[in-house]
This record gives structure tokens, sequence and C-alpha cells, in this order.
């Protein structure tokens, strides 16, 4: 009796700790400059061959520059002065259903729209400061004002 | 004095409520065609579908739309556009009927292709992705296109591809290269796409 409640409660931990690890949502592709990536309240540097998770933020600094493409294709490339969370990410390549919820704080963010897009435009969606944009395809720039 | 105060309270108002403010800019796709997004502020929507279109969002709410000069687009924003990554590419390798193993002759050319271009993508990451035709039920076939893509990992990791590059995908019968009925055997659709990014 007592081992079968221990048992519950080591699968509940461990369905827990699989729940906290964030998704792979893509890696870093190019980088210039001073270019760091916040996870879980850590700066991270990110050079290329960085891996990058669902919820964390990418900055770059004074002529700084990023590029990331994402687990379904989706390319996106940050300019200097930039702060992009990613607070969403998921993907699943057999049936390419998925969510991207991304938002620009500050700076610029060009973006390639990717196969979530494709699938389902709807789970798409990206913030900039006074708007949100939904997705219907493919490339465009976000410029989070002044 | 009373218009003033009035004005006063005016803009202290619009201040408080003032909203920020952002642009967005639509480009034309690689394939010269464009695409369309659907912006939203909280009192106003604005949709943009014609190459260089954009809308900047207004401290009221509104947005202001214009079609932009693509030079000027190109120079305000070419530090962010030259930090694009590459963009995707594509090889496809074809499977003989209902088989998870045999892959056509068309393989060693697919390789020398993919081993040349490996060296342009900075950080290369490998997604093999299998396809089957829709001969069979949708999990066997989920089944054998996840085989496929064992089968062709396995070839790239002997002809020296780091296997900590490659994830592989089984998208089964979803994503026909050539659209047919149930049941059709249809050989362009058993294959496998290696898609490096």
């Amino acid at each position: 009796m007592h081992i079968r409640k221990y048992a519950t409660v080591v699968v509940l931990l461990l369905s827990h700790l699989t729940a906290w690890a964030a998704e792979e949502a893509g890696m870093v592709k190019t980088s210039r400059g001073e270019v760091t990536v916040e996870r879980d309240n850590r700066q991270l540097p990110a050079a290329v061959g960085t891996r990058i998770f669902s919820s964390d933020s990418v900055k770059t600094g004074p002529n700084s520059s990023v590029g990331i493409t994402l687990r379904d294709n989706t390319l996106l490339s940050a300019g200097p002065n930039s702060t992009v969370d990613l607070t969403k990410f998921s993907f699943d390549s057999t049936t390419h259903a998925g969510t991207i919820d991304a938002t620009v704080r500050r700076g610029t963010l060009s973006v390639i729209s990717g196969k979530i897009a494709k699938a389902s435009p709807e789970a798409v969606r990206f913030s900039a400061p006074g708007m949100t944009l939904g997705v219907r395809g493919t490339s465009f720039v976000i410029d989070a004002g002044p | 004095m009373l218009l003033f105060a009035v004005g006063l309270a005016g803009i202290l108002f619009l201040g408080l409520n003032a909203q920020p403010t952002s642009t967005v800019v639509l480009l034309p796709d690689a394939d010269g065609r464009t695409g369309a997004v659907d912006l939203r502020t909280e009192a106003a929507s604005q949709s943009l579908d014609t190459p260089f279109a954009s809308a900047t969002s207004t401290s009221f709410g509104s947005f202001v739309t214009r079609t932009e000069n693509a030079e000027a687009v190109r120079q305000r924003y070419a530090q962010t556009l030259a930090a694009r990554p590459n963009m995707p590419v594509s090889f496809v390798l074809q499977f003989e009927f209902g088989s998870s193993q045999d892959v056509t002759p068309a393989f060693q050319p697919v390789l020398q292709q993919l081993l040349a271009a490996l060296a342009g993508y900075p950080a290369p990451d490998i997604t093999v992705i299998g396809h089957t035709d829709r001969v069979g039920s949708l999990p066997d076939n989920d089944r054998l296109s996840l085989q496929r893509a064992q089968t062709v990992r396995d070839l790239l990791i002997q002809a020296g591809v780091d296997p900590s590059m490659i994830t592989i995908a089984g998208r089964g019968e979803r994503e026909p290269a050539v659209p047919t009925a149930d049941e059709i055997a249809q050989a362009e659709n058993r294959r496998v796409e290696i898609n490096l990014r």
C-alpha cells in the first residue's frame, strides 16, 4: 500500500520534471557583437550553435545582431539593441501542430514564417509594443517603435 | 483659463492613455510572392498584403499605413536582414514500395550534394523526414515513415555526418509529394526528405 503511494508520488514528480524541461525551439545560426540569451534569470552568451529553448529571451547590444532558425524552419533575426522574448514554442514534427508566441520588446525582428504558420496560422502570434500580429505568411519586419 | 485647464486635462488624459507604437513592414518572399499579416491594437485592426506595405500603430491605437520604398526598407533594416539565417534546403530520396530499407540508387549523388551544401551552413542541423504513399493505415505509415528516416540517418552517419546534428521525424502519409486518393501506390510519395538548416 505504502509502496504504491510512493510510486505514485515518484511518477507525479517525474512527470512534473518533464513538464519543467523547456522544449528546444531552435539554434543560433548567426551572431555578431554582443548577443546574450536570458534563461532562468541567467545571462548566457549566444554564439553560433547555441540552442534556444521555449521561454528564452534573446538580447543584442549596439551594432550587434543574431539569427535563429526554429525547429519548424521559421527564420528569425534581430538587429541592434533588441530584446525578443520567445514566450512559447512547441512543434510536433509528425503533425506540424505547434505554437509560436514571441514578443519584440525593443529593437527589430525580421521573420520568415515556417511550418507551424503554414499548418495552423492561428497558432502563431508575434507581439510588439502596442500591437499583436497574426501571420498568414511569410516575410516581414517588426520594428518596436521609437 | 478654463480652456487652458480643459486642454491640460485633455493632454494629461491622452498622455496617460497613450499606447506605445510599433511598425510592421511586409516583405516579398524569396519566390517573389508576398504573404499577409493581420495587425491588431486595442482599438483597431489592419491587414497588410502587398510588398513593402507598412503599418505604424499610433498612440491612440489606430494605424497609419503606407507603401514604403524598397531600398529605404533594406537600408533601415540592413543589419537585421543581414543577420538572417540561411534558407533551409531539402534533398529528396525515394524508397521502394513498402520498404524501409531500400533506398533507390539515387542516394549517392544526393549524399554528395548534401555534403557539399553542409559547408555553407554554420552550426548545421539536419532533420530527416520520412514520408509514405497512402497505401495502408495512418499509424502503419507513421511507423514506416519513421523507419525510412532511421535508415537514412544511419546512411548519413556512415558517410561521416556528426550524429548530434541529426534529428528524425516521420510524417506518415500526411504530406504527399503528389496528392492521391487513399490506398493509391505512388512512387514519388515513398520518400525521405533531408532538410538542412
